[in-house]
Order: C-alpha cells, then structure tokens, then sequence
C-alpha cells in the first residue's frame, strides 16, 4: 500500500465522516460564472509560432484510442505504428503521450510498441468494468491486475456513478483506494468521472477531490461512451480543483479530458485553459492528457499546413 | 516550456478615417470652424482632426431638429419609425467589424471587448427600441405618449458608440429628434454611425451630431430651442447641467459616476467571485460608472480570496489593444491617467497597501497597471472617489449589516453586485442595497430590456427597458 493511500495526505482519515466533512467545506462553482469564464478564454486567438507550439505539445499529449468492440491485433498494431510516428514521413512530429485500449489488447499493444520503437510509451488501460463501472468489486481488481500483468502502465479506472449520486461517497472513495493499491508503483491511476453523468459542477468538484484524496495520478472527464463529454466549463473545474489541491498539498495531480476533442481548435482550447487555469507547470504529458483517436490526425494536418502553407488532401494523412 | 501567445493584431484594414471631420447637421456633413486632433491613446497617433461645435453649429442642429420634428418624425406613425430603426440596427451589424476597429483605435479598449460587447449591444438597443416605436400606448406610460420634441444628448468616452445607443435609439423610437454630442476624445464611432444614418435613409435632421468639447456641450445644455437634456458622464458636470436647467421647462436625465460595492460573502461561489471581481474593475479599464471599484470582502476567508485574486490578475494581459488576446488596453486619456495616479498616490499616502503584478506596459500611450489597495477603510479617498480607472480598493466586514452599512455608505449608489450562494440573504441584501442596478453572482451584465440608472449623485432617471422610454415621453419625473 502506497504512503499516499494510508494517510490521504492528511486531510481526512479514510472515514465516512471525515471525507464528508472535507468535501462540504468545498465552496459551490456557480454554472452560469464559469460557463462564462471557459467560453471567454475560447476567445483566445494562438496563431503562427504559439500555434506551432500548441500543436506539438498537443500531440505529445494525445493518449491514442481505440475502445471498440471490434478492435483486433491489426488494428491496434496499427494504432500503436500510429503512436510512435504521427506522421512517417516527417520524423520531427512528436510520439504521443500514451495509448489506451481495453484489457485484452494491453499485451499486443505493449509487444508491438516495443517493436515499432514505442519502448517510452505506456500503455493505458481502461478498467473496473469500463464503461458503466457495473461490476463486483472482486471482478474489478482482477480486471486491473490483468491489465498491469500484461503491461500497462495506465490505467485509466471508471467510478461508480450509481454509488456516486445514491450519496454513497465513500463507497466510492474506497474503490479508488483499493485500485490504487493493486496499482502499487507499477501503474499510474487515471480516475475518470463520466461528468456527463455526473452532470452538475458542483458533483465534478466534489469528485476531483474525492478522487485525488484517494490517491489518483490522474482526474479524468469520461469514457468517450456518453455525451456531453470533456466539455471547457467541465475541464475548467477540474483544472481549478488540481491547482487548489496542489496548494494545500504541494501534489500536481493530472487531467485527462476526454470524448468530443476532435480538431486542432478544440485541442488548443483546452491547453489555453490549463494555462491561464492551472498554470503552465500542467504544460506537460506529465499533466495533461487528452484522450482522443480522430484528433490526431487533424493536428498532424494541421502541422502539415503550417509547414507548407497549404492544406494537403486527406491521402497525405494515414489512416490509423 | 511555456505557452506565449504570439501577437493577434486585429485588421485596421476594414476602416478608413478621413484626415478632417465636420458635423452632420440636417443629413449632410457640414465643414467646421475650427478644430483638434483625436488620437489613439495606446500609441498617441493622431487619428483625424475633429470639428469644436460653435453656437452656430448648435444653432444650425437645433434648427434642424425642430424642422425634422414638426415636419416628418412626430407626423409619422410608430411603425414607420420602427422600421428606420429596425434598418440602423442591421447596418451596425452588417458593419460590426468596422465600428469594432475604429472604437478600439479611438478609445483604446481591447478590440475583444468592442467586438464581443459594445458594437453587439449598441445594435441589441437599436433593435429593442425599434421594437417599441408602435407598442408605445401598451408600455404602461398611459395612451396617448407625447415625445418631449427635441432632445441634446451629451454622452462619455467610455463607452462612445453604445452610450450613443442608450441615447439614440429610445429618443428615436418614442418620436424624439436629437443633437448629440460626442465627448471630445471619442467622436469616430458617433460620426460613422452618421454614416449608418444617411444609409438607412432616415429623414434629415432626425439625428444630428455635434462634434466638441466642453464648450460644445454648455451651448446644447443651455439652447433654449431643446426640450430635453439627456447626458452620462461625471457627476461634477451632471450638477452643472442641474442648475442650468433647474429655471427652465427643460426635462432631463443625468447617469453620473459610481462607487459601487461588490460584496463576497464567505458562502461565495469562490472561483466565479475572482472572477466576477476581474471583470467588475478591469472590465474597459475600469472606465466604467458603475464599476465595482470596492470589494467588500467577508474578513474570515479575507487571506484565501485575495491569494486567489492575485493569481488571477497575474494572468491579466495588458498591452495592444488591437491584439485579440489583450484584456485590460489603454487609459482613454492622459488627463484620466493623472487623474489615476493622483488617486493612487492619495491611497499610498493614507497607508493603504498597493500590489499589481508584474507586467510590462508599451512605452508609447497611456497605461496604468491592474492594481489593488488592501487595508482600505471608509476614511479613505480611495474608498471615497471615483477612480475610474483599473484599481481596486479592498474593504472587510464582520457581519452581513456591516458588509451592507458600507455598501450604502457612499454619495453614490448606480450598482451593487452579491456573491452568495445563499438565495435568502442575495433578496435580503438586495432590498437593503441603496442602489440602481444590484447584480448577484455576476457583474457588469447588460440588456436592452433592463432599466440602468443612480440613486443619490449617481444620476436622475432610467435608460432601457420600459422605464427608460419614459425619461422621452412628456409627463414624468424631472421635468
């Protein structure tokens, strides 16, 4: 068991009533206010050496996707190619930050990452019964366990949203602790809320806290299964929540929105509000992520443009 | 690694400024006498050279606004009016971008707030407005309205096009003519909307601007040919304008200075509270009337709210306000940015504490760094005068009637803004606030439906909403 999940970094003694009682003195975001605050800082205008800027860190912080039920060998032997050269005729476009697939794809990922040259990519899986979160405790450590067995160095867990909105708050806090600790040092723990379930601010704040307190690497927005997703307001509270908590505990926790960030645009938008919210110490692949699959080649395009002044055809782009 | 932003310079190529204006008297722009240069305060460029109303001037507005009145616009029916005003309302959209440029060259506001605020608000009034012209008799100010016939309107340099849009459009719309007079630094917006006028064709003589400076606006205040005196700006003027026309039949409207509270109570929603104190001081440079120039801050989370503040101010981004990523610009003046740092140096002198972060400010031009004052006391001129400029004067409570007694304890009284997420004491504090215009959990909003004005020194009356069209029709207050 991890020193972080044994004392909860002092603020609260893994009680109900202590828990509780730490996220009531949280203060209520107000909707309208920072709905506001995210659709200002989309007015931001990143252009020519900034906007070069944004996208190759943009890129080095994609966690590439593939959650599908049809995924196969090829497929994600591919997405792992993918992954470690963005664009194979241009070799100074960046790996990306990691790449994310269900349980069962974690050790042909890895095996074939570490073929293509991928060895510093991790890979990330989704876990506890992702997407829905609807499983017995038992199946879902085990879950986890197989996935850092076969290698994955992420793992990106999903929390009870019925425990969560029945008012069952520790019940939640306690699974994050357990998969934390089968996580132990081999694996980061991403923590993601599915917002879009959760659907007020108010319950994002509250399950930014809940889930650093219990020991995640990482807080992220969603699964990509449900919409709205990683919406800016939504990103915004999170990153508010990890700028507090890292004043109180001198701990950077990490954010991974996800589901929905689909063009260069939207990419820019969110590394603008890590910047102006949380500061430009969580300009990192270290601290930022961005869960995405279609995105990456828009920026690889995007990259190509800037370069030669024109937008290439589609063709130019791989496919996966 | 760190994520500059590279500059973002907003075209200048969608304006074309003439090197000399007139004044635009009975539809036509008439050459003038004499003149002075307006310039771009961000980087002092001479701009254009503007005329100085003289009494003929005046004389040849007035004339012509009687004409326009007594011959076409008081024969006309409310739905004709409506629909010159539904016409001006689309030109100023159609040109947005253009009155965008020239506003924030003229004034030197950030061009994202002139893009994103003043230009779409200044059509929205054209556009509510328009609306009313033939609603008049179901606007609940009695069945048979009657315009005061023509009206002076001496608007301020803060905001130039869309206090000429909280002027215009009502005075337009429930029959009146008007002269208008922009303020001596900003006149480029007005005399281009002169333009949107001759585009839509209104009659000639319906509108009329006069372009000048003090002196200008004396000789309109004291025409006797006008019937009603409609002006924003200081309050030192406005009691001016008070006694010239306390002996005559004229009617008037008066929307003078702030000093308004923002009070953050410890149930606060904290980050949207930073937030809404920002933009309630630096919004426009704080060359704002109602302004929240003094936070009134609960003292028990007094430490947490102001830590978090200065956070937020360091992410401030002060410099060319044509660039698209610039959020505090330039002083509109280097007059009101005197009158900043006398205040400020006052405020040293009487020990309260000044913090702005670092920024680097343009050489050139007029600028003044965000600033706050904490250990700020009602014995204070900081906490007593009117900056208008970007600084913040920092005041605690103990108990939400303190929090309230020094809220009201001001000569002024145009806003108030409520941070609480506590519905009863927002209505509670609401009806306590002696006050205008009393936000909760936001600040500095405006629409056209909303009535704006002061109580005490803050001014006479109200503009928008259904209130306001009564400061045009003949039998209310201030007569």
């Amino acid at each position: 068991m991890s020193l972080v999940a044994t004392n909860f970094y002092g603020l609260v003694d893994g009680s109900d009533s202590s828990l509780k009682k730490f996220l009531s003195t949280l203060p209520g975001v107000d909707q309208v206010g920072a709905e506001a605050r995210a659709a200002m800082l989309a007015t931001r205008s990143i252009k020519t050496t900034s906007k070069r800027w944004a996208i190759d860190t943009a890129i080095s912080m994609v966690d590439l996707t593939t959650l599908e039920g049809a995924d196969t060998r090829g497929k994600v032997e591919a997405l792992c190619t993918k992954a470690v050269r963005p664009d194979p005729i241009n070799l100074a476009v960046p790996h990306v930050g990691a790449v994310c697939v269900y349980n069962d794809m974690v050790g042909i990922a890895r095996h074939h990452l570490d073929l293509v040259g991928g060895n510093n990519i991790p890979v990330a899986a989704v876990s506890t019964a992702f997407p829905s979160g609807r499983a017995s405790m038992a199946v879902k450590i085990q879950d986890t366990s197989d996935a850092i067995n076969a290698g994955a160095g992420e793992i990106d867990m999903v929390i009870d949203r019925g425990a969560f909105l029945s008012g069952d708050l520790i019940g939640v806090f306690e699974e994050i602790v357990k998969i934390r600790e089968v996580c132990g040092e081999k694996a980061h723990l991403k923590v993601i809320f599915e917002t879009g379930e959760l659907v007020t601010y108010d319950n994002v704040r509250k399950a930014s806290y809940l889930a650093m307190l219990a020991g995640a690497d990482f807080i992220k927005t969603s699964t990509g299964k449900v919409a709205p997703a990683a919406t800016p307001p939504v990103v915004l509270v999170m990153l508010e929540a990890v700028r507090d908590f890292y004043a109180m505990t001198k701990t950077r926790i990490g954010v991974k929105p996800a589901g929905g960030i689909r063009n260069t645009k939207d990419a820019i938008k969110q590394l603008v509000l890590v910047n102006e919210i949380a500061g430009p110490e969580w300009l990192t692949p270290a601290l930022f992520r961005i869960g995405a699959s279609a995105l990456l080649n828009d920026l690889v395009m995007q990259r190509m443009k800037m370069d030669d002044g024109y937008y290439a055809s589609p063709s130019y782009v791989t496919i996966d | 690694m760190t994520f500059e932003y590279a500059p973002a310079p907003e075209s200048r190529s969608s304006v074309s400024i003439s090197p000399k204006y007139g004044h635009f008297i009975g539809g036509k722009f008439v050459a003038g006498t004499k003149h002075f240069p307006t310039i771009n305060p961000a980087t002092e460029e001479v701009l254009s050279k503007i005329a100085c109303g003289t009494k003929s001037d005046v004389d040849a507005a007035v004339k012509a606004a009687r004409k326009a009145y007594v011959g076409t616009w008081s024969k006309m029916s409310g739905k004709e009016r409506g629909k010159y005003l539904f016409r001006i309302a689309r030109i100023m959209q159609e040109r947005a971008r253009e009155f965008a440029v020239l506003e924030t060259l003229d004034n030197g506001k950030p061009i994202r707030e002139s893009r994103d605020v003043d230009v779409p608000l200044a059509a929205a009034h054209f556009f509510y407005h328009a609306g009313w012209a033939d609603k008049l008799e179901y606007a609940g100010l009695g069945t048979s309205t009657k315009p005061h016939g023509v009206a002076g309107q001496i608007i301020p340099w803060n905001f130039p096009l869309l206090m000429l849009a909280w002027k215009v459009a009502p005075a337009l719309a429930t029959g009146n003519t008007v002269v208008l007079k922009p303020a001596e630094t900003t006149s480029l917006t007005a005399l281009l909307f002169a333009q949107v006028c001759q585009e839509a064709e209104l009659p000639a003589g319906v509108v009329n601007i006069v372009t000048g400076d003090g002196s200008t606006g004396a000789l309109i205040v004291n025409h006797p040919g006008i019937d009603k005196i409609a002006f924003t700006g200081s309050t030192e003027v406005g009691k001016i304008i008070a006694r010239a026309v306390a002996s005559t039949k004229k009617s008037v409207t008066l929307e003078l200075g702030g000093k308004a509270a923002n009070i953050v109570f410890d149930d606060a929603p904290i980050d949207e509270a930073v937030e809404g104190i920002i933009n309630g001081i630096f919004f426009n440079q704080g060359h704002v009337c109602c302004a929240g120039s003094r936070l009134v801050l609960q003292e028990n989370i007094a430490d947490e709210f102001l830590e978090k503040l200065k956070i937020r101010m360091n992410k401030i981004r002060v410099g060319d306000p044509m660039d698209k990523n610039t959020d505090l610009g330039a002083i509109n003046s280097q007059e009101q940015l005197l009158k900043i740092r006398e205040l400020t140096i006052a405020g040293d002198k009487e020990g309260a504490q000044r913090w702005s972060p670092e920024c680097a400010l343009p050489s050139k031009g007029f600028w003044f760094p965000p600033t706050i004052f904490t250990g700020v006391t009602q014995g204070h001129r900081i906490a007593r005068e009117e900056i208008f400029g970007p600084v913040l004067s920092v005041l605690t409570f103990r108990t939400p009637q303190e929090a309230i007694d020094k809220a009201n304890n001001t000569p002024f009284g145009l806003s108030a803004g409520i941070w609480s997420e506590k519905g009863s004491r927002i209505f509670w504090a609401s009806q306590q606030l002696r006050a205008g215009v009393i936000w909760a959990n936001t600040f500095n909003k405006f629409d056209p439906t909303s009535p704006f004005g002061g109580y005490k020194e803050s001014g006479w009356g109200r503009e928008g909403g259904r209130h306001g069209l009564s400061a045009y029709l003949k039998g209310f207050s201030h007569e």
